[in-house]
């Protein structure tokens, strides 16, 4: 009884209770998907079990030229929104939070409202704006300019177009907000110093700004790559499918579910999901790395 | 004391919400749109799924009908309806996992080939067709079978590929569209609609985003690039490059356009179908609910005729899309399900809901001749087209015209290519067709 009570008020024991739903769901939820999805990518998988046919589908994938076209469009995808995802919202923040403007609440909350509607509605509603009828929304648009209609999901420059304009449509205002609660962590005695200083307001964007802005851009670089190269639905929604014309659509997550849901063979979409991990912890590692954020750790360790 | 009381309290909480975070995250995965259950407590119990709630609707009049009929035997029948991908991904994760398959299942035609290998999860259904098996269209039953023959699904219709007519635009132009027939005839027409209205109107519209138009040419030529249950699969047939071939010049000679979106069957599309761009198109017979559903002014407009050939004498149909409902090996009274399942799909009773509510081209031919059950007007397609659909059918059961094209597991490969790289490159960039089918032909050579 005594032991058991000790056991119950141990201070080494109680620690351990509290992070155990953390632990627990990390286990059940994130290792061992993780687990079985590497296993499951060296193995056939049939209703009746699994066969276990070694590095087969790494192989197959080595040679396969669709992969390479999803690989290239997550990455070219990642990288044009990084370019987009970054700049347009730290300016808005910049704006929203300058006292000249007017109405701030308003405009935060009109930016806000795209990341609340579902991106299977937008996508659907892109994919009408953008439809090749005479009837779709731009081609209306490019008539008032007396120009001919335009078959815009067919080909990748204007399907691209589509695709990234629902990208910053949404996702404008939840990066924005991340860059806005960044700016209110900076103290305001480092503007009025720049003032006494005799600082611009671009320079004081580019040498207090910016800086100080750097843990939230880190975080945004960091999600915003995820969230890039696992991109599928947008582009599921888009063309109405997970077939697009000529694969300008396919991404790596959308060749998985191709593989994994569409023809049947976990096995071969486990090795595609496999080589998208490594393809975003090497990207990430890498970005993390370049820009400091474990060396900081570091240092705030010693 | 109090203290202690305190932590082990909020240990305890934080230990539960766990469990009710844990609840949360499964109540949140997107549930079945409708859950009923039909049938008294008694009765054998089936779970069964589908991405239709139409089809259940249907499934659940059939569950009382065979109650009444057979007080021995009742059943009683969980339905539940699920958007089209959830349905199909839960129904292979529960199958592959070995629990939590429903007894009796709808699997959509594109699907199918998943299931139809040597470790097919499915139960045979042979014996229960077999009643009916006689009358019951011939391809329809092969295409959810397996390779060695054994019929695992039940089709629901026949979906008989035929030609459409915007019959108001021939009379505006004094065009005579009956006389077509072979694909000559039907270009020549085209030349004929180009002229009269000034390149306003097009005769068709070909898809980019749908092998129909090619399922159609082989089903002519009795060809198949699936190869068929045993055989090799082959897309560089005569009959697609005769077709594809047919397609581009249409194209250059500003006969037909490219359907919108891709195919007949999107919104885009049936835009193009109601400005009246188009005054022509094949589809399945299924697609005369899109026109009851979404072009409600057009009745009386159309007409439905056989589809043209390329030499006479030949096929000029075959079953496009559908839906096999299938016994799953997780059922445990898989006799009583077949039985039911397949009485509900293909006895008369079956057969006059299937018509009658669904608007389905009905797969068992005994009842295409039966006036009463095909041409009654209170039936809307009846009086929506200048034909009476069934008319056509006869047309075709006559003429043993209807095709059949498998679709097996190279299927998914197949009009993956063609709806994404081959037919965009051949009709809207105007590519060589040999080429292009030799690429896809490649493609295909390394799924294999």
């Amino acid at each position: 009884m005594n032991k058991a009570k000790k056991l119950l008020y141990s201070q080494k024991i109680a620690p351990y209770v509290f992070v155990l739903p953390f632990i627990l769901s990390l286990l059940i939820f994130w290792l061992y998907p993780l687990v079985t999805g590497i296993t499951m990518s060296f193995q056939d998988v049939t209703f009746g079990g699994k066969a276990w046919i070694g590095t087969a589908h790494y192989a197959k994938l080595a040679g396969d030229k669709f992969f390479k076209i999803a690989v290239l469009n997550s990455v070219e995808y990642m990288a044009l929104t990084l370019l987009l995802m970054v700049p347009i919202p730290m300016l808005l923040a910049v704006l929203m939070e300058s006292r000249l403007t007017k109405a701030r609440g308003v405009w935060k909350v009109i930016m806000y409202v795209p990341a609340l509607t579902s991106v299977v509605i937008s996508g659907l509603l892109f994919r009408l704006m953008f439809s090749e009828g005479v009837n779709g929304q731009m081609n209306v648009i490019m008539a008032a300019f007396g120009k001919p209609a335009q078959a815009w999901l067919k080909s990748k420059g204007t399907g691209w177009c589509a695709l990234l304009l629902l990208c910053v449509w949404r996702w404008t205002g939840v990066n924005m907000l991340y860059y806005v609660a960044g700016l209110k962590a900076i103290d305001t005695s480092l503007y009025e110093s720049g003032d006494i200083d005799g600082a611009n307001g671009w320079q004081k964007f580019r040498y207090i700004t910016i800086p100080l802005l750097k843990p939230t851009t880190v975080y945004v670089i960091t999600i915003s790559v995820f969230a890039g190269l696992s991109m599928f639905l947008e582009s599921f929604m888009i063309w109405n499918g997970n077939s697009s014309p000529k694969n300008i659509g396919l991404t790596i997550v959308g060749y998985l579910y191709k593989r994994g849901i569409e023809k049947n063979d976990m096995g071969y979409a486990c090795a595609v999901g496999v080589i998208l991990m490594v393809i975003a912890l090497a990207i990430n590692f890498a970005q993390l790395l370049a820009t400091g954020t474990f060396s900081l750790k570091k240092k705030k360790g010693e | 004391m109090k203290k202690k009381w305190l932590t082990m309290l909020l240990a305890a909480s934080m230990v539960a919400s766990m469990g009710t975070s844990v609840a949360f995250a499964e109540e949140e995965t997107e549930g079945p749109s409708a859950v009923t259950t039909v049938g008294p407590d008694e009765g054998t119990h089936f779970e069964l799924w589908s991405f239709v709630d139409l089809h259940n609707n249907f499934y659940a009049n059939m569950v009382n009908e065979w109650n009444e009929a057979n007080p021995d035997k009742q059943v009683q029948i969980t339905f539940s309806t699920y958007p089209y991908g959830e349905m199909h991904n839960k129904l292979m994760m529960s199958l592959q996992a070995g629990s939590g398959a429903p007894d009796i299942c709808d699997i959509e035609i594109g699907q199918f080939p998943n299931y139809i290998g040597d470790d097919c999860p499915l139960y045979p259904l042979t014996d229960a067709m077999a009643p009916y098996a006689d009358t019951m269209v011939e391809a329809r039953m092969n295409v959810y079978s397996k390779a060695d023959g054994t019929r695992i699904g039940v089709p629901t219709h026949v979906g008989a590929f035929v030609m459409y007519w915007n019959a108001a635009i021939f009379e505006e132009y004094g065009l005579d569209y009956k006389s077509v027939k072979t694909w000559d005839d039907y270009t020549a027409l085209g030349e004929q609609l180009k002229e009269a209205s000034n390149g306003e109107v097009f005769l068709t519209s070909v898809d980019t985003g749908g092998v129909d138009w090619m399922s159609l040419a082989m089903a002519e030529y009795g060809e198949d690039w699936t190869g068929g249950p045993d055989g090799e699969p082959n897309v560089q047939l005569d009959s697609v490059q005769k077709m594809l071939t047919m397609q581009q010049e249409w194209l250059n000679n500003g006969i037909a356009m490219i359907s919108t979106d891709g195919h007949t069957d999107t919104d885009g599309c049936r835009a193009t179908i109601l400005d009246g761009k188009i005054a022509s198109f094949p589809k399945a017979m299924w697609y005369m609910s899109r026109f009851k559903d979404y072009m409600p002014d057009e009745a009386g407009k159309w007409d439905i005729t056989t589809c043209p050939v390329f030499e006479d004498g030949q096929k000029c149909s075959f079953g496009a899309g559908g839906t096999g409902t299938v016994v799953t090996n997780q059922c445990e009274n898989p006799e009583l399900a077949a039985e039911w399942l397949t009485w509900a799909k293909c006895s008369e009773a079956g057969q006059r809901h299937i018509w009658n509510d669904l608007g389905f081209d009905v797969c068992n031919t005994a009842f295409w001749s039966d006036e009463e059950f095909a041409y009654d007007e209170s039936n809307i397609y009846n009086t929506y087209f200048r034909v009476k659909p069934y008319e056509v059918l006869n047309q075709l059961a006559e003429a043993d015209a209807i095709g059949t094209v498998y679709t097996t597991t190279i299927s998914p490969t197949i009009n993956d290519y063609m709806c994404t790289t081959a037919l965009n490159e051949i009709l809207e960039d105007g590519r060589d067709v040999a080429e292009v089918l030799q690429e896809a032909q490649d493609v295909v050579d390394m799924e294999m």
